[in-house]
């Protein structure tokens, strides 16, 4: 089609999105509002005791680095490959044949070449020929290598936090090179010189000092829950009475801590205690919450692996404490990253616990053999499958649903199936959005990775619209109104996408649909869902 | 042949220009590949923006009027909105349609500028329609910033009776 093509100079004129032309090295960075995040509040990056805390604005020409700030790089950066050896794999076979180059969600959303994902991994690839291999230091920009200065480092920063940490660009790659690990890798070097951005350090700190990102204190914890104890009566006649911190349960109970405290994530928090009270009641089985592990999620993966060490630790030491059998977790995505690969080298095996067995069923989840962490979708599934729970799904039939796979847990787990088996067992209406949109497919929500702030709403839009694109698809196709998910972030995120791109659609958890179906027993007839919305049949 | 029958038949020709002069405004390595992946949910940018562009062709022929012109322009600005465009680049496609239909259609200058005229107003009138989608998807995405996590969380708290009613009741909520 090149042929085809219109000369530049007769088009649109002054066009400033257009790079100069010269190749992509040569293009500087340009750092856009709307697109980054705020810096990193020093408060935050002083309370987890990371380096050179101070005020720093991205815009500034001064980052107010350390003056050996090339020096800390490069050693960091030998230090890593050294140690992961994925990352050197990755330095080192990537034969830039494109395939990845067109698959990533900022990229697709936001036209920049440069979020091309085998052009995020050339940012620190050319440091590396540079500073690690011959052949980079005797041909230098014909090899693909160049030297760290300040412009590159800022590029690295700009264009690693627009990067969701994904991996759909690794589904693409014929060698298995996973960009997001080398996003991961940057993010760990940039945090050496003090350059993270706040909406990662201060949930980071928060969940370090206080238990969960949001920083809330436990009696607010608990508060949140009675209120939440009220409104299931309000709507299902029935007391639930949450056990906290109950030394002896069988399970511990983890959750994001968005799903305590943020709408639409509170709704899905109630489908758990419904469903938790289900199974005491029918089958006497204890599961019990904590305010000290208040948070699934962890911000800590954003940032260092240490500090993602760090943060994951207290959910096994709350478990060891306790003494509980095994662990379920909620509907979160990143939360399920860490658990299914980082977790067992990091903090495992956790062999004080017991190899998971679901007591009602019998059944034994031996992918969480070692994790000792079963996902609440496995969970519920199993359930169902087994005949355990009784489900009235024409208590959902206003919602028309589809299925949106959260990034880490379909590609971070291979978690496809589960909740999908779910959603068909509680809801009648449901349709699945195009394949090339869905399960390892599955297109980000746009502001994973700690890139969920409100300063980047335009590079939040432009990079979750190749997912909204394919909800108002089925918006458009089926009447698709409610666009459920198993994870936090998404339940954080999607509601502005949804807003923007198809505001028709509402967003959902999975456990809230499960909830709405599962018949409590000795419950009043129900006239309301969660929300407090009519059922069907119930309007005025 | 009225100006209408004209456009209608050079309608594919003229939709080509104008498509690929849209996508132009991207860099070269996007603009390659907004034309050639024709799958709509792998590249919904190069194909959101072709039916954009060839509905309001089809609003041109058939004479439909701003507000059709205001539905078809909608789902293109809404993506230029959030792309880092200067107000002025996100909405000077609707600008180059004048000199594309001149080129592929020298006719049209003929009877007097009768025929261009009329074209231009309504090219005028899509141009004043984009000014409007895209102030309103401007001001969608401040909103958004402004009030998202307070829906996300003064709603919750609030409703837990956990913070101070008139703290929470803040303007637009
Ligand atoms: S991991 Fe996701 S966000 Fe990052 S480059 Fe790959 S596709 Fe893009
Ligand atoms: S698909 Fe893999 S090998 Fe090909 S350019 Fe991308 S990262 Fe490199």
């Amino acid at each position: 089609m090149a042929d085809e093509l219109i000369k530049p100079d007769e088009l649109l004129s002054k066009i400033d999105h257009r790079p100069s032309g010269a190749g992509w090295m040569d293009t500087p960075v340009d750092i856009r509002k709307g697109m980054y995040c705020y810096a990193a509040n020093p408060k935050s990056v002083d309370t987890l005791g990371l380096p050179n805390a101070r005020a720093w604005n991205p815009l500034e020409e001064d980052w107010k680095l350390p003056e050996n700030w090339q020096q800390i790089i490069h050693d960091g950066f030998r230090e890593r490959l050294d140690k992961f050896r994925s990352f050197k794999v990755y330095m080192d076979i990537c034969v830039r044949c494109g395939a990845c180059a067109d698959k990533c969600h900022f990229f697709i959303g936001t036209g920049d070449p440069k979020n091309m994902p085998v052009l995020r991994a050339e940012l620190l690839r050319s440091i590396y020929r540079n500073d690690f291999t011959t052949a980079g230091k005797i041909l230098g920009r014909l090899g693909g290598a160049r030297p760290m200065t300040l412009d590159v480092l800022k590029e690295w920063w700009y264009y690693l936090f627009q990067c969701t940490e994904c991996r759909r660009c690794s589904v693409f790659c014929p060698y298995g090179i996973d960009t997001a690990e080398i996003t991961i890798m940057g993010r760990e070097l940039l945090n050496l010189l003090g350059l993270n951005i706040d909406w990662i350090a201060t949930p980071v700190a928060n969940c370090y000092r206080t238990g969960n990102h949001l920083g809330i204190q436990p009696h607010a914890f608990k508060d949140m829950l009675d209120f939440f104890v009220e409104d299931i009566e309000e709507i299902t006649g029935i007391q639930v009475d949450p056990p906290y911190m109950e030394k002896g349960a069988d399970i511990l109970f983890i959750t994001p801590s968005g799903d305590v405290f943020a709408d639409p994530g509170t709704y899905t928090c109630m489908g758990y205690m419904l469903l938790f009270h289900y199974l005491k009641e029918k089958y006497g089985l204890r599961i019990t919450w904590s305010t000290y592990a208040s948070e699934g999620g962890n911000f800590g993966f954003f940032t260092s692996h240490e500090t993602m060490k760090r943060l994951n630790s207290k959910m096994y030491a709350e478990a060891k404490r306790l003494g509980v059998k095994w662990i379920l977790g909620g509907e979160c995505g990143h939360m399920w990253r860490v658990i299914s690969q980082y977790m067992d080298t990091m903090n495992g095996p956790a062999d004080f616990l017991e190899e998971p067995v679901n007591p009602i069923t019998g059944t034994k989840f031996e992918n969480a053999s070692s994790t000792k962490m079963v996902h609440i979708s496995e969970f519920t599934a199993d359930l169902i499958k087994h005949g355990k729970l009784e489900l009235d799904p024409s208590r959902n039939d206003n919602k028309i649903v589809t299925f949106h796979d959260s990034c880490n847990p379909a590609r971070g787990m291979g978690l496809l199936d589960e909740p999908r088996y779910v959603l068909e067992n509680v809801a009648n209406n449901f349709y699945e959005m195009p394949a090339n949109t869905i399960r390892e497919q599955t297109f980000c929500c746009g502001s994973g990775a700690g890139l969920n702030a409100g300063e980047n709403m335009e590079l939040r839009m432009a990079g979750g619209f190749p997912r909204a694109n394919a909800v108002k698809h089925v918006h458009e196709e089926f009447g698709v109104n409610m666009l459920a998910c198993v994870c936090a972030i998404d339940r954080a995120a999607l509601p502005a996408s949804m807003e923007y791109w198809v505001p028709e659609v509402d967003v959902t958890g999975l456990t809230e649909l499960v909830a709405n179906a599962l018949i409590m027993p000795g419950e009043k007839e129900r006239e309301t869902d969660l929300r407090g919305e009519p059922l069907p049949g119930m309007e005025e | 042949m009225n100006s209408e029958k004209l456009l209608a038949e050079k309608k594919q020709a003229i939709l080509k220009s104008w498509f690929q002069t849209t996508v132009d405004s991207y860099p070269a390595d996007t603009a390659r590949f907004l034309k050639s992946q024709k799958d709509p949910f792998a590249n919904p940018v190069g194909q959101t923006t072709y039916r954009s562009l060839d509905a309001l062709m089809d609003a041109l022929i058939t004479g439909a009027g701003r507000e059709v012109m205001a539905t078809a322009l909608d789902p293109i600005l809404r993506i230029r909105s959030v792309q880092t465009f200067t107000p002025s680049a996100a909405t000077s496609f609707v600008f180059s349609l004048k000199r594309i239909v001149r080129k592929h259609l020298p006719e049209f200058g003929r009877d007097g500028g009768l025929a261009i005229n009329g074209l231009d107003r309504q090219i005028d009138e899509m141009a004043m329609a984009a000014f409007d989608i895209y102030v309103a998807c401007r001001e969608k995405i401040f909103e958004l910033k402004a009030t998202e996590s307070r829906k996300q969380f003064f709603g919750s708290l609030k409703r837990a009776g956990l913070i101070d009613e008139t703290e929470a009741d803040g303007p637009g909520l």
